[in-house]
């Protein structure tokens, strides 16, 4: 009889499935597998490093480049960092235009997330129902920061500008005829605040969509249930946060629990899974969505009855605006010394952290003074979620590496950063 | 929060006495561990009831060999004019710890309390060496090897330390603060060789804005809200 060894897959680092460029070394036995290595890196851009070589203000278009589908709310912890070690704080208008933009993003990285899972396990409708939504979002960030993705729409001491009071519409071409340009206008003819009120009406529609495609389907919960189990005692071991330990169980969420910007002052709940296998954490996305719904809804309110500032008139770390500068000499000094010099920050160390739609995104920094971080440590959600991947697709069989790839929501943007 | 913060760390130092020094700074509680007590006193932060730190969120290494140092001399280049070229580094600060060139630091999360604490190690460069912490969190694992990898702590203990991040058969350790942004060597494919080729790397750092310290920081508190 033949001697029966383990052998060893190399599964990516270009594999669609594996959410980017991961390089998973499996060693199975038959159809098991026996250990799982995750070879990260490949997208390693030194992001910590090159921001210690600029002034604070020019690394927050590097935060959106880390964790490249949820934009904002990396924004949002590096500029509260900031804020946290100026003393200062954004206005109140500005604080509710973050939060809204950070379900904003929560819905639009749940969405892409949903999608791409359920691709990876079979269902391709979700992920074409997915996108459509997406799409509306991505019209919302264009609108109000000229990017679809990449936005660099918060700065510390506020939001970068007010929101606008029209939305971009389709004109009629070659391939789209006026009748179709108006049906896609028809809710487009308001001010942007309009058009999200449009969206939180019609969004719970949606996920009730992908709810019927998913939810009670045959093959989804053969997919899901069961699969990657994790204990409370061992989630916390491993370090996980977000949506990865509220699927175990464990009811923790930065919002309600260390509120920053708006959060104490708006209502919603937090889901919680008792099996902690992957359909528990697709309940709990899922869920998520819904009272990401809910925020959004009150703060389009707010945003509505309370206009006001979005920006601190602090002209020693917030430009002043253009019309000012063209009169006023000390505007002009301001202007120049920080778009040339920047601003210092005082001597010390900070670690800031927000609910990411993966988990707790954190942000340690350190200063000596100067105009530049000294050191600047990511600490993404998604890197400690990875690292676990090797106790949690052990012993299970090839085909739920996936489900389970899937189920951490990986971004490689963020964990190699 | 902040009298939760300040009891926290009174309560810290009380349990440990002199072996640690705790302090606080903008809302936050810093532990400065001596190297060989780490795992001790880890153990007691993770199991006491009183602290209950189950989860470890983040390692990671910082360099302090330039710490403190500008490009550009604020006084004296004010009244000289416009013909202010970036000057190599020279000190204005000296490190809070003199003689450790390294720190690790360790970010812990108490879920019960709702309470954070961040660990600090200092270490010399000449025995950059800390016990692991991977029995204590799992989480620890990665941590430690991309530390590891950036900035070449050594972690006694840790079951598999290899690098993580850089490229397989990477030299240096690219987070230190005397390893060049722009990097030593750069890669291209080579059409005669058929093969990719290292060479020594081409492009010339460029600073575009200087590194500057100013005396005095005009922080104040402008609008509502904690600082």
């Amino acid at each position: 009889m033949p001697e029966i060894r383990n052998y060893t897959l190399n599964f990516g680092p270009q594999h669609p499935s594996a959410h980017g460029v991961l390089r998973l070394v499996l060693e199975l036995d038959g159809e098991t597998v026996e250990r799982a290595d995750p070879h990260i890196g490949l997208l390693h851009r030194a992001t910590e490093k090159l921001a210690e070589s600029k002034p604070y203000n020019q690394s927050i278009p590097y935060m959106d480049r880390l964790d490249y589908i949820s934009m904002m709310c990396n924004e949002h912890g590096y500029v509260l960092a900031l804020e946290k070690m100026l003393g200062i704080a954004a206005p109140e208008r500005a604080q509710y235009i973050r939060v809204m933009f950070d379900e904003i993003t929560r819905v639009l990285n749940h969405v892409f997330w949903l999608g791409a899972h359920a691709l990876d396990i079979g269902a391709m409708t979700v992920f074409l129902y997915a996108f459509r939504e997406r799409e509306d979002l991505m019209d919302v960030y264009e609108a109000v920061s000229g990017a679809r993705l990449h936005a660099a729409y918060y700065r510390p001491g506020g939001v970068y500008r007010d929101l606008p009071d029209s939305m971009a519409k389709y004109e009629a071409s070659k391939w789209h005829s006026q009748k179709e340009v108006d049906r896609l206008n028809e809710n487009r003819q308001g001010s942007l605040l309009d058009f999200i009120e449009d969206f939180t009406r019609r969004f719970p529609t949606y996920i009730d969509e992908y709810e019927t495609l998913l939810t009670d389907n045959r093959i989804w919960k053969q997919r899901t249930v069961g699969i990657g189990v994790v204990s409370p005692e061992r989630a916390l071991q491993m370090g996980f946060t977000g949506p990865m330990l509220r699927g175990s169980g464990i009811e923790w969420d930065l919002r309600k629990k260390q509120p920053y910007a708006v959060y104490d002052k708006v209502d919603f709940d937090i889901p919680v899974g008792t099996n902690g296998d992957c359909y528990d954490r697709y309940l709990v996305r899922v869920e998520e969505m819904r009272q990401s719904n809910r925020i959004i809804k009150q703060c389009v309110d707010w945003l509505r009855n309370n206009p006001g500032p979005v920006m601190l008139d602090d002209h020693k770390h917030v430009p002043p605006k253009r019309e000012e500068m063209k009169g006023n000499m000390e505007s002009l000094i301001h202007h120049f010394k920080l778009f040339t010099e920047g601003y210092s920050l005082p001597e010390g160390e900070v670690y800031t952290a927000v609910e990411h739609p993966k988990g707790e995104f954190g942000i340690y920094l350190v200063s000596d003074g100067a105009n530049k971080p000294y050191r600047l440590k990511i600490r993404s959600p998604g890197f400690a979620h990875l690292a676990s991947l090797d106790e949690m697709t052990r012993g299970h069989m090839i085909a739920d590496v996936v489900a389970i790839i899937g189920t951490q929501d990986i971004v490689f943007g963020e964990i190699d950063r | 929060m902040s009298k939760a913060v300040e009891a926290l760390s009174a309560r810290i130092q009380a349990r440990f006495s002199d072996s640690v020094a705790a302090h606080t700074a903008f809302n936050e509680v810093t532990v400065e561990v001596p190297a060989e007590q780490l795992l001790s006193v880890g153990q007691a932060l993770r199991d006491e009831e009183e602290f209950s730190f189950q989860e470890l969120l983040d390692v990671c290494g910082v360099d302090l060999l330039t710490y403190g140092e500008t490009e550009w001399d604020t006084v004296s280049a004010s009244c000289t004019g416009f013909s202010r070229g970036v000057d190599r580094p020279h000190k204005v600060k000296t490190p809070p710890q003199d003689g450790h060139r390294f720190a690790v630091i360790y970010h812990l999360l108490s879920i019960k309390n709702n309470q954070r604490v961040r660990l600090k190690v200092m270490l010399d460069e000449a025995h950059l060496v800390v016990d692991s912490v991977v029995d204590l969190w799992a989480s620890a694992d990665w941590y430690e090897r991309e530390a590891f990898d950036l900035f070449g702590v050594m972690f006694k203990g840790h079951p598999d330390l290899r690098r993580l991040l850089t490229d397989y058969g990477f030299i240096g350790h690219p987070f230190r603060k005397d390893f060049p942004l722009q990097g030593n060597v750069e890669m291209r494919y080579d059409s005669e060789k058929r093969r990719v080729v290292y060479e020594p790397v081409s492009i010339e750092l460029r600073t575009l804005v200087p590194r500057v310290i100013r005396a005095e920081h005009p922080v104040k508190s402008v609008t509502e809200g904690e600082g």
